[in-house]
């Protein structure tokens, strides 16, 4: 044989590129052989015959600011009827005068939200901003001090209501679910066997049903003359429920972790709370994102569900707009425009869980 | 590099005792791993544990820690018993050591952070101090310039290196090490035990569960051979490499000595 030595590296070359531009990218992905060309070719006819008319319907022919007089001559879209009820929707029976408050305190909540998207904002001021600007709100909404009318927790609804049950249900269901996780991991039996009895019961039952219970059997229970607050209840149902899911979902996470971790962690020394809090949770926790970001989207979009024990979020405002008999009839508006709602909510949520689940891989692999 | 105390590797280990073993067992449910153990290692001694896999030399070692629980006999570090009691575990567990086959470093935190979460959370050291800590064992080990990387960045031998780097930010009183080259490629074997043939010049007191009959040779003061849960055979490199007296560690011997 033949000895093989070799006389000069190979040279290091540029990646060959199979087929540039706009005209390339088309014929590859959308006209590679007959059947992905047939499809292509049908999904066209079908936009073709959707979007113009929509969009004649929406903007072309659509009325913005009319009567409903003037929505029932319209022969596209009647936005009238959000222009027309657009208050009411939004703030459903809290005084009208007084709208300024909710609008104030949502203006808060959004602000301090926003500022938070940013990991590197959080620290304990950002924390006493929370506190305060929790108070604040609830101050606003509330009233009865500093000269502010008082307005009862009943006049509450609309998207005030949507957001302040969302966004405490959420916040408050993630730091259970996380407890309830780890108490489903525990080696001591009792705090085990509690936590799976709770996990498993509340998914056993739909939503609906524990939100009849905190309105209708939770009640029954309370000696004469102690009432908790409708709303309060709801809140209590919603962080329960929704806390059993994500409890599931992090006990995933955590069988996820190698006992290598937990090992090295133990092994100098750190404590389980430590170990825990330092070395495991952080990438338990986030291992599981995209799931985790799954419940809270819809547990954003079960709170509508309070509907039936009669609070009145801004689904329930805006079907009884419809129920006026000057507005039947125009639901898809009315619905198109809450969906814009929801949709802003969700996506934002998505959004943003793509963003720290990119910030949080940085550097590894 | 750092001038360490340099010592002479031939010198006797103290007469103190570091770590005392007295008949300990150990199941993984009906099967007996431990049987019996007795082992007695001073301040600054070196022992090395080889042995078949499945003999025990691993949960040996583990066991010193309480990373796995010895279920009879007595296991005393540093004159203390370990026992159910999870503050004194966690304190022995401050002064020993340990460095993972599989190195297991925090992936989510960076080098310098790694190696500077015990110091910090549980000797309770200032951030500044734990810091400059680091970076000296970084050095030591040859790797400062990839402090602020995460361990996914590194290759296994770097990995490893910060892992000993991480165990020595501890201040321990005793090293132990499962298997510490066998995870790794063979170019990087001897990185990592150029640095454990530095710490053993320091003085370190050793406890190392591996393969490298070389580094035995040259680094311990005594080598322990394991099968089937017990202590076979114990004896100076020279005397256990040229003259083993047991039959399975003339067998085991004539395996992995080609």
């Amino acid at each position: 044989m033949q000895a093989y030595v070799q006389d000069k590296p190979a040279p290091e070359l540029k990646p060959p590129i199979a087929q540039v531009g706009v005209i390339g990218w088309v014929r590859n992905n959308l006209f590679n052989g007959w059947f992905n060309s047939t499809l292509t070719i049908l999904t066209l006819l079908l936009l073709w015959k959707v979007v113009p008319p929509f969009f004649e319907w929406a903007f072309l022919d659509s009325v913005w600011t009319t009567t409903h007089e003037g929505c029932k001559e319209a022969t596209g879209a009647c936005w009238s009827i959000i222009y027309r009820n657009f208050r009411f929707i939004i703030f459903g029976f809290y005084p009208y005068e007084q709208h300024w408050r909710p609008l104030l305190a949502m203006l808060i909540l959004i602000g301090l939200l926003f500022y938070s998207r940013d990991r590197t904002h959080w620290n304990k001021y950002l924390g006493y901003g929370w506190i305060l600007g929790l108070a604040f709100m609830g101050v606003l909404m509330r009233g009865g001090i500093l000269g502010l009318e008082h307005v009862e927790s009943t006049q509450w609804g609309g998207l005030p209501l949507t957001l302040l049950l969302s966004v405490f249900g959420l916040t408050a269901a993630y730091p259970l679910g996380v407890i309830l996780a780890l108490g489903r991991q525990s080696k001591l039996p009792g705090l085990k066997v509690l936590c799976v009895l709770y996990i498993e019961l509340i998914r056993g039952v739909p939503l609906i049903s524990l939100l009849f219970m905190s309105s209708i059997i939770f009640p029954l229970f309370l000696p004469e003359g102690l009432t908790f607050n409708k709303i309060l209840r709801a809140q209590v149902a919603i962080i329960l429920f929704t806390g059993a899911y994500i409890a599931e979902v992090v006990r995933g996470g955590l069988q996820g972790m190698s006992r290598g971790q937990y090992e090295a962690a133990e092994s100098m020394g750190l404590n389980y709370y430590l170990t825990m809090r330092l070395v495991i949770l952080p990438q338990a926790l986030k291992i599981v994102i995209p799931p985790t970001v799954s419940i809270l989207i819809s547990a954003f979009k079960d709170t509508s569900l309070v509907v039936i024990i009669a609070l009145w979020d801004l689904l329930k405002t805006t079907q009884s707009v419809l129920s006026n008999p000057e507005w039947m009839g125009f639901s898809r508006e009315a619905y198109i425009f809450i969906a814009i709602f929801y949709f802003l909510g969700c996506f934002s949520m998505s959004n943003y869980s793509r963003k720290l689940e990119r910030e949080l891989s940085e550097g590894e692999r | 590099m750092i001038e360490a105390a340099s010592e002479d590797l031939k010198a006797r280990p103290s007469e103190e005792v570091m770590i005392e073993i007295k008949d300990m067992h150990k199941w993984f449910g009906e099967f007996h791993v431990l049987r019996g153990i007795d082992l007695t290692v001073h301040k600054k001694e070196r022992i090395v544990v080889c042995g078949p896999s499945g003999s025990g030399k691993s949960t040996l070692i583990r066991c010193i820690n309480r990373l796995e629980e010895h279920q009879r006999g007595r296991i005393i570090v540093d004159g203390l018993e370990l026992t159910n009691d999870i503050k004194k575990i966690e304190k022995i567990r401050a002064e020993v050591g340990m460095v993972f086959q599989h190195f297991n470093l925090f992936p989510h935190l960076t080098i310098v952070e790694n190696l500077t979460l015990g110091p910090i959370w549980v000797r309770k050291v200032p951030k500044a101090e734990a810091e400059e800590t680091a970076m000296y064992y970084l050095e030591k080990v040859h790797i400062a310039e990839q402090a602020q990387k995460y361990p996914g960045q590194l290759s296994g031998g770097q990995q490893q290196r910060v892992a000993i780097a991480r165990s020595l930010c501890m201040n321990p009183k005793v090293m132990l090490f499962d298997e510490p080259t066998s995870a790794l490629d063979p170019e990087m074997i001897k990185e990592v035990l150029d640095v454990m043939i530095e710490l053993a010049h320091e003085g370190m007191t050793m406890i190392v569960v591996t393969h490298e009959m070389g580094f035995a040779k040259s680094v311990a003061h005594r080598v322990l051979f394991m099968d089937f849960g017990q202590i076979v055979e114990g004896n100076t490199p020279v005397d256990f490499f040229e003259n083993p007296q047991h039959e399975r560690t003339k067998l085991f011997l004539s395996q992995i000595l080609h």
